[in-house]
């Protein structure tokens, strides 16, 4: 059995594949650079639509709403994940910790109509005014179970004896913990505050529940303008969002590479 | 406890002492020969598993001791429970007086080296070293000092600013030992610490362990499931199975005077032949065997009271030649001669283990140091021989 063999037929799926997934957006990113208002004809390169959206206020505010949610959300969700993933990964074999961890991974394959309607719901039942923080709150609870998985998951290869042996040598629990495993697990953290920041950057749905008027976030602005018609001002944006995620992707999975080569991390301590 | 008998005469630790210190009801100073370390009654469970069971035993300051036993037997969970990683569900754990049975890790006087070592991968080798001098709050030059000597002391002299992953295996194992003495322990646990190395490298660093601990009179108490790491090791060894101290012995009387028939398999190798006592006289008993006939077997102290017993003879002590051994009427009746043929021969270089069939279908096992180079007295399998043994060199069990 020759594995790996490159074979005309393998090239030909690997292109067909790689063009499914990727030409719709290269199209997009290309016709953001058109110099034409119609969406679907050429008028050669241009930077107008950049020019346009930042001289868009309200396109400009939602971005602004997008990356502040994103951030905040992603810090809650990574505080919350991580603990949950140490009580998991650590803690004491307590009474229901399956079903617990069960509960956790819901929000995992809970279709987002449904999270976000129960959530406007509860908002509405707790006569709470939606904008900013009930978004804010949504996205926490949709993404930290998402780091949850990464940081458990990096736990559990730990070595238990390490933190054992910071004990021996004088550490109380909580010291041990940060001397010695936060260290090892940071860019596990990291990599998760990364993912649950694009998630709520991608989100559309239980944004749309949660959010009020005059606090939309760009996904919702962008499906909302989508609907008078493509603007050729939304490829513009969708290029930006579509360059910040793939940076960002590109640093977490550095950091994950990082923190699976054993932990050479740069200690925080 | 049984394995008194094994250390008959080597232990100064009497009734009479431990009397004396429970009439006392306030501590007194340490006195010299009082135990460093004494457990009493010891037990912990882990649900239905009784791991350590009512365990009792006293460790004298600059002492090596070795708790030697199979997996599971409850070693490590004795070792966890002296480093505080477990807290025993009853007895105590006296440390120069004191009961530490409840004291959490951090706070005891006490260190141990982990069986992976444990090293901080993301700190050097002097920051691993310096970990538990800067938690003791000692003062940075003090610091440099006491990490400069640990280096040289397991003899790292060059390697301080590598990370655990670009040492060797022997190296990680140096660092791990100079961390956990860093902090001059009164008590260092070790946990199979060359377990990991290679046959080599573990001979060599056993010879270095017991020149440390003689160096530096610290109480070293070490698990292993090594019998020969033990014995080379250790000045006196706790055999543990099931939770409990079968014997506590130096090397020497563990050999050569096991407590129990299981002790006996346990260490080393060993023929038995079961029987029963059907004459004594002069010390002397005649014990008749269903595999061997009837052997003639000096009996030991304390004698034995049942009468359905074991003859154990180790492989090393019993002979083998082509005719019965010439011996003068005297001594005649002092050794045993079983006649068998050798159907099994393995060459290992320093000695040659056979195996020897008897007429009744029993196997008894022999190994001679191979003391010529040239194979003068060798036998081949298929030849005919006398197996003998004298009566000093067996051992009576009670089944």
């Amino acid at each position: 059995m020759a594995v790996g063999r490159i074979t005309r037929f393998n090239m030909t799926s690997l292109a067909l594949g790689l063009a499914f997934l990727y030409l719709p957006i290269v199209i997009l990113i290309i016709y953001s650079f058109n110099a034409s208002r119609l969406v679907n004809v050429w008028g050669g390169w241009s930077l107008r639509w950049y020019h346009e959206f930042f001289g868009d206020r309200a396109m400009l505010d939602a971005a602004w709403m997008s990356l502040s949610v994103g951030a905040v959300s992603a810090t809650l969700a990574t505080l919350l994940g991580t603990l949950a993933a140490i009580g998991l990964a650590r803690g004491e074999r307590f009474r229901g910790r399956a079903l617990f961890s069960g509960m956790l991974y819901s929000p995992l394959v809970m279709p987002e109509v449904i999270s976000g309607l129960s959530l406007l719901l509860l908002f509405v039942a707790l006569n709470a005014e939606r904008g900013f923080w009930t978004v804010t709150i949504a996205h926490t609870t949709l993404t930290m179970c998402f780091v949850t998985v990464v940081v458990q998951s990096r736990l559990t290869s730990l070595d238990r004896s390490l933190e054992e042996a910071a004990m021996d040598l004088g550490c109380d629990p909580l010291r041990a913990f940060l001397l010695v495993t936060l260290p090892q697990i940071v860019t596990a953290i990291v990599a998760g505050w990364m993912l649950a920041f694009i998630l709520s950057l991608d989100d559309v749905v239980i944004a749309s529940f949660t959010t009020g008027p005059g606090s939309a976030t760009l996904p919702i602005r962008i499906y909302s303008e989508v609907r008078l018609g493509v603007k050729p001002e939304i490829n513009a944006i969708c290029t930006l969002v579509i360059g910040l995620i793939a940076v960002i992707i590109v640093i977490a999975s550095f950091a994950s590479k990082l923190s699976s080569t054993r932990g050479e991390s740069a200690a925080p301590f | 406890m049984i394995g008194s008998a094994g250390e008959s005469g080597l232990t100064s630790v009497t009734a009479g002492e431990a009397s004396a210190e429970a009439a006392k009801p306030l501590p007194e100073p340490i006195v010299s020969d009082m135990p460093l370390l004494r457990i009493e009654g010891v037990a912990k469970s882990f649900g239905n598993f009784r791991a350590v069971d009512r365990l009792s035993l006293d460790i004298r300051a600059g002492e090596f001791f070795a708790l030697l036993g199979p997996s599971g037997c409850g070693k490590t969970t004795l070792l966890r429970l002296l480093a505080g990683f477990e807290a025993p569900d009853e007895g105590r754990i006296l440390l120069g007086g004191n009961d530490i049975a409840q004291v959490l890790p951090h706070e005891r006087p006490v260190n141990m080296m982990f069986q992976n070592y444990a090293l901080f991968p993301h700190l050097s080798v002097r920051d691993n070293i310096a970990f538990g001098l800067k938690r003791a709050g000692m003062a940075r030059a003090d610091i440099k000092t006491r990490v400069a000597e640990m280096v040289a002391l397991v003899k790292l002299e060059g390697l301080e600013r590598r990370k655990p992953d670009q040492l060797s295996g022997g190296q990680r194992q140096r660092v791990a030992l100079a961390r956990s003495l860093a902090r001059r322990p009164q008590v260092l646990l070790l946990d199979e610490p060359l377990a990991a190395l290679d046959k080599k490298l573990r001979e060599s660093t056993q010879a270095e362990l017991m020149e440390l601990q003689r160096r530096l009179g610290m109480t070293f108490i070490i698990v292993t499931h090594d019998q020969e790491e033990a014995m080379t090791m250790a000045g006196r060894i706790g055999v543990m199975d099931a939770g409990r101290l079968v014997q506590v012995a130096t090397p020497r009387n563990l050999y050569e005077a096991p407590a129990t028939r299981w002790i006996a398999e346990f260490v080393g190798d060993i023929n038995l032949f079961n029987g029963q006592v059907v004459g004594r006289e002069h010390s002397r008993l005649a014990v008749a065997t269903s595999d061997a006939g009837t052997l003639a077997v000096s009996e030991l102290w304390p004698p034995v009271t049942k009468e359905i017993v074991s003859v154990a003879i180790r492989p090393e002590k019993v002979k083998l030649s082509r005719r019965a051994p010439a011996s003068d009427e005297g001594a005649s009746h002092m050794i045993n001669r079983l006649e068998g043929v050798v159907v099994d021969v393995n060459y290992l270089g320093g000695i040659t283990t056979y195996k020897v069939k008897l007429e009744s279908g029993a196997l008894v096992r022999s190994s001679m140091a191979n003391t010529a180079r040239l194979d003068v007295d060798a036998y081949l399998a298929g030849q005919r021989v006398v197996a003998w043994f004298t009566a000093d060199d067996c051992l009576v069990l009670e089944q």
